[in-house]
Protein backbone atom coordinates (compact mmCIF):
# COMPACT_ATOMS: atom_id res chain seq x y z
CA UNK A 1 0.00 0.00 0.00
CA UNK A 2 0.81 3.56 -0.63
CA UNK A 3 3.65 5.57 -2.17
CA UNK A 4 3.97 9.29 -1.70
CA UNK A 5 1.63 9.98 -4.61
CA UNK A 6 -1.24 8.10 -2.96
CA UNK A 7 -4.43 10.09 -3.19
CA UNK A 8 -5.84 11.18 0.12
CA UNK A 9 -9.59 11.25 0.58
CA UNK A 10 -10.94 14.70 1.34
CA UNK A 11 -11.64 15.29 4.99
CA UNK A 12 -13.98 18.06 5.90
CA UNK A 13 -12.26 20.06 8.63
CA UNK A 14 -13.95 19.70 12.02
CA UNK A 15 -13.48 22.48 14.56
CA UNK A 16 -12.07 21.37 17.91
CA UNK A 17 -15.19 22.69 19.60
CA UNK A 18 -17.43 20.14 17.83
CA UNK A 19 -18.39 18.60 21.15
CA UNK A 20 -20.05 21.84 22.28
CA UNK A 21 -22.33 21.96 19.28
CA UNK A 22 -24.85 19.34 20.25
CA UNK A 23 -26.16 18.05 23.55
CA UNK A 24 -25.52 14.43 22.53
CA UNK A 25 -21.90 15.23 21.61
CA UNK A 26 -21.42 16.99 24.93
CA UNK A 27 -22.88 14.06 26.89
CA UNK A 28 -20.56 11.73 24.98
CA UNK A 29 -17.54 13.73 26.15
CA UNK A 30 -18.89 13.83 29.71
CA UNK A 31 -19.21 10.04 29.57
CA UNK A 32 -15.64 9.68 28.33
CA UNK A 33 -14.26 12.09 30.92
CA UNK A 34 -16.15 10.34 33.74
CA UNK A 35 -13.32 7.80 33.49
CA UNK A 36 -10.92 10.52 34.71
CA UNK A 37 -12.90 10.84 37.94
CA UNK A 38 -13.26 7.09 38.39
CA UNK A 39 -9.50 6.57 37.93
CA UNK A 40 -8.75 9.53 40.21
CA UNK A 41 -10.86 7.86 42.86
CA UNK A 42 -8.74 4.74 42.53
CA UNK A 43 -5.66 6.85 43.23
CA UNK A 44 -7.41 8.18 46.34
CA UNK A 45 -8.35 4.62 47.35
CA UNK A 46 -4.66 3.68 47.05
CA UNK A 47 -3.80 6.55 49.38
CA UNK A 48 -6.35 5.27 51.93
CA UNK A 49 -4.87 1.75 51.67
CA UNK A 50 -1.37 3.17 52.05
CA UNK A 51 -2.40 5.06 55.22
CA UNK A 52 -4.04 1.89 56.53
CA UNK A 53 -0.70 0.13 56.09
CA UNK A 54 1.07 2.86 58.09
CA UNK A 55 -0.68 1.87 61.32
CA UNK A 56 -3.63 2.91 63.53
CA UNK A 57 -2.61 6.57 63.89
CA UNK A 58 -2.27 7.23 60.18
CA UNK A 59 -5.58 5.43 59.65
CA UNK A 60 -7.38 7.57 62.26
CA UNK A 61 -5.95 10.66 60.60
CA UNK A 62 -7.39 9.48 57.31
CA UNK A 63 -10.82 8.98 58.90
CA UNK A 64 -10.66 12.55 60.27
CA UNK A 65 -9.81 13.78 56.78
CA UNK A 66 -12.78 11.87 55.34
CA UNK A 67 -15.03 13.86 57.69
CA UNK A 68 -13.83 17.20 56.31
CA UNK A 69 -16.29 19.13 54.09
CA UNK A 70 -13.79 19.22 51.21
CA UNK A 71 -13.57 15.44 51.05
CA UNK A 72 -17.32 15.02 51.37
CA UNK A 73 -17.80 17.35 48.40
CA UNK A 74 -15.06 15.44 46.54
CA UNK A 75 -16.92 12.18 47.13
CA UNK A 76 -20.26 13.62 46.01
CA UNK A 77 -18.74 14.91 42.76
CA UNK A 78 -16.94 11.65 42.01
CA UNK A 79 -20.10 9.71 42.91
CA UNK A 80 -22.11 11.67 40.33
CA UNK A 81 -19.59 10.83 37.60
CA UNK A 82 -19.28 7.20 38.72
CA UNK A 83 -23.07 6.72 38.61
CA UNK A 84 -23.16 8.37 35.18
CA UNK A 85 -20.45 5.94 34.06
CA UNK A 86 -22.46 2.97 35.39
CA UNK A 87 -25.73 4.07 33.77
CA UNK A 88 -24.18 4.78 30.36
CA UNK A 89 -22.25 1.52 30.53
CA UNK A 90 -25.30 -0.61 31.33
CA UNK A 91 -27.32 1.14 28.65
CA UNK A 92 -24.61 0.22 26.12
CA UNK A 93 -24.49 -3.47 27.05
CA UNK A 94 -27.41 -4.58 24.83
CA UNK A 95 -25.58 -3.11 21.82
CA UNK A 96 -22.46 -5.19 22.50
CA UNK A 97 -24.11 -8.25 23.99
CA UNK A 98 -26.53 -9.52 21.34
CA UNK A 99 -28.00 -12.78 22.61
CA UNK A 100 -30.30 -15.24 20.91
CA UNK A 101 -32.46 -17.92 22.44
CA UNK A 102 -33.09 -20.20 19.49
CA UNK A 103 -34.14 -17.84 16.74
CA UNK A 104 -35.42 -15.13 19.02
CA UNK A 105 -33.24 -12.21 20.04
CA UNK A 106 -33.21 -11.50 23.76
CA UNK A 107 -34.83 -8.04 24.09
CA UNK A 108 -32.21 -5.29 24.67
CA UNK A 109 -34.24 -3.98 27.61
CA UNK A 110 -33.95 -7.34 29.34
CA UNK A 111 -30.15 -7.35 28.97
CA UNK A 112 -29.82 -3.82 30.33
CA UNK A 113 -32.35 -4.64 33.05
CA UNK A 114 -30.38 -7.70 34.12
CA UNK A 115 -27.30 -5.52 34.50
CA UNK A 116 -29.18 -2.96 36.59
CA UNK A 117 -30.50 -5.76 38.78
CA UNK A 118 -27.00 -7.23 39.18
CA UNK A 119 -25.74 -3.72 40.07
CA UNK A 120 -28.30 -3.50 42.87
CA UNK A 121 -27.56 -6.98 44.20
CA UNK A 122 -23.76 -6.55 44.08
CA UNK A 123 -23.97 -3.12 45.77
CA UNK A 124 -26.14 -4.58 48.55
CA UNK A 125 -23.67 -7.46 48.92
CA UNK A 126 -20.65 -5.14 49.17
CA UNK A 127 -22.48 -2.91 51.68
CA UNK A 128 -23.42 -5.96 53.76
CA UNK A 129 -19.88 -7.38 53.78
CA UNK A 130 -18.28 -4.06 54.74
CA UNK A 131 -20.88 -2.68 57.14
CA UNK A 132 -22.01 -5.71 59.15
CA UNK A 133 -20.18 -5.60 62.45
CA UNK B 1 -3.40 -5.56 7.53
CA UNK B 2 -0.68 -5.13 10.10
CA UNK B 3 -1.06 -6.72 13.51
CA UNK B 4 -2.63 -4.48 16.08
CA UNK B 5 -2.36 -4.54 19.85
CA UNK B 6 -5.78 -2.88 20.06
CA UNK B 7 -7.58 -6.07 21.27
CA UNK B 8 -5.44 -6.12 24.45
CA UNK B 9 -6.29 -2.53 25.35
CA UNK B 10 -9.91 -3.01 24.38
CA UNK B 11 -10.30 -6.11 26.61
CA UNK B 12 -8.80 -4.28 29.58
CA UNK B 13 -11.07 -1.33 28.82
CA UNK B 14 -14.19 -3.50 28.62
CA UNK B 15 -13.34 -5.41 31.80
CA UNK B 16 -12.64 -2.10 33.54
CA UNK B 17 -15.92 -0.64 32.35
CA UNK B 18 -17.97 -3.51 33.78
CA UNK B 19 -16.10 -3.88 37.07
CA UNK B 20 -16.04 -0.15 37.83
CA UNK B 21 -19.71 0.25 36.84
CA UNK B 22 -20.68 -2.42 39.36
CA UNK B 23 -18.42 -1.61 42.31
CA UNK B 24 -17.15 1.99 42.33
CA UNK B 25 -20.41 3.81 43.26
CA UNK B 26 -21.10 1.67 46.35
CA UNK B 27 -17.50 2.05 47.55
CA UNK B 28 -17.74 5.84 47.21
CA UNK B 29 -21.06 5.84 49.11
CA UNK B 30 -19.61 3.75 51.96
CA UNK B 31 -16.25 5.56 52.30
CA UNK B 32 -17.38 9.08 51.44
CA UNK B 33 -20.91 9.28 52.91
CA UNK B 34 -21.78 6.40 55.26
CA UNK B 35 -18.45 6.61 57.12
CA UNK B 36 -18.08 10.40 57.65
CA UNK B 37 -21.75 10.89 58.60
CA UNK B 38 -21.60 7.91 60.97
CA UNK B 39 -24.73 6.38 59.45
CA UNK B 40 -23.98 2.93 60.88
CA UNK B 41 -21.72 4.02 63.75
CA UNK B 42 -17.94 3.70 63.91
CA UNK B 43 -17.76 0.01 64.70
CA UNK B 44 -17.42 -1.34 61.13
CA UNK B 45 -14.53 1.02 60.51
CA UNK B 46 -12.28 0.30 63.51
CA UNK B 47 -8.65 -0.09 62.51
CA UNK B 48 -8.23 -3.79 63.43
CA UNK B 49 -11.27 -4.88 61.46
CA UNK B 50 -10.45 -2.91 58.29
CA UNK B 51 -6.76 -3.74 58.44
CA UNK B 52 -7.53 -7.43 58.90
CA UNK B 53 -9.98 -7.43 56.00
CA UNK B 54 -7.83 -5.45 53.57
CA UNK B 55 -4.64 -7.40 54.28
CA UNK B 56 -6.40 -10.69 53.47
CA UNK B 57 -5.00 -12.06 50.17
CA UNK B 58 -8.44 -12.40 48.56
CA UNK B 59 -9.32 -8.78 49.36
CA UNK B 60 -5.96 -7.65 48.02
CA UNK B 61 -6.56 -9.49 44.77
CA UNK B 62 -10.05 -8.00 44.37
CA UNK B 63 -8.79 -4.48 45.14
CA UNK B 64 -5.89 -4.97 42.74
CA UNK B 65 -8.20 -5.82 39.84
CA UNK B 66 -10.70 -3.10 40.66
CA UNK B 67 -8.07 -0.34 40.96
CA UNK B 68 -5.93 -1.41 38.02
CA UNK B 69 -8.88 -1.86 35.65
CA UNK B 70 -10.10 1.68 36.34
CA UNK B 71 -6.66 2.90 35.20
CA UNK B 72 -7.06 1.07 31.91
CA UNK B 73 -10.58 2.31 31.24
CA UNK B 74 -9.23 5.81 31.85
CA UNK B 75 -6.27 5.23 29.52
CA UNK B 76 -8.46 3.97 26.69
CA UNK B 77 -11.13 6.65 26.90
CA UNK B 78 -8.78 9.56 27.62
CA UNK B 79 -6.61 8.57 24.68
CA UNK B 80 -9.51 8.73 22.26
CA UNK B 81 -10.96 11.86 23.83
CA UNK B 82 -7.72 13.76 23.26
CA UNK B 83 -7.49 12.54 19.68
CA UNK B 84 -11.16 13.39 19.03
CA UNK B 85 -10.56 16.85 20.43
CA UNK B 86 -8.06 17.57 17.73
CA UNK B 87 -4.69 16.17 18.80
CA UNK B 88 -4.52 13.81 15.79
CA UNK B 89 -0.87 14.49 15.17
CA UNK B 90 0.21 13.45 18.65
CA UNK B 91 -1.75 10.21 18.70
CA UNK B 92 1.19 7.86 19.25
CA UNK B 93 2.64 10.07 22.01
CA UNK B 94 -0.81 10.13 23.62
CA UNK B 95 -1.11 6.33 23.48
CA UNK B 96 2.27 5.87 25.11
CA UNK B 97 1.43 8.45 27.79
CA UNK B 98 -2.00 6.95 28.59
CA UNK B 99 -1.19 3.25 28.60
CA UNK B 100 2.21 3.99 30.13
CA UNK B 101 0.57 5.82 33.05
CA UNK B 102 -1.83 2.92 33.52
CA UNK B 103 1.08 0.48 33.62
CA UNK B 104 2.95 2.64 36.16
CA UNK B 105 -0.28 2.80 38.20
CA UNK B 106 -0.53 -0.98 38.06
CA UNK B 107 2.99 -1.39 39.45
CA UNK B 108 2.33 1.16 42.23
CA UNK B 109 -0.92 -0.60 43.13
CA UNK B 110 0.89 -3.94 43.36
CA UNK B 111 3.59 -2.44 45.62
CA UNK B 112 1.14 -0.70 47.96
CA UNK B 113 -1.09 -3.76 48.27
CA UNK B 114 1.92 -6.04 48.72
CA UNK B 115 3.25 -4.02 51.65
CA UNK B 116 0.08 -3.87 53.70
Amino acid sequence: MGGKEEMKPYRRPVPNTWWLMRRSYFLFIVRELASVFVAAYSVFLLLVIYKLGQGPEAYEGMIELLRSPALIVFHLVVLAFAVYHSITWFNLTPKILVLFVGEVRVPPLLIAGAHYFAWLVLSALVAWVILRA
Amino acid sequence: MSKSNEPIWWSLFAAGGVVSAFFVPILIIIIGIVLPFGLVGDEPFVYERIHGAVSHPVTKLLLFFLIVLTFFIWAHRFRYTLVHMGLHKARSVISVFCYGSAIVGTILTAIILWQI
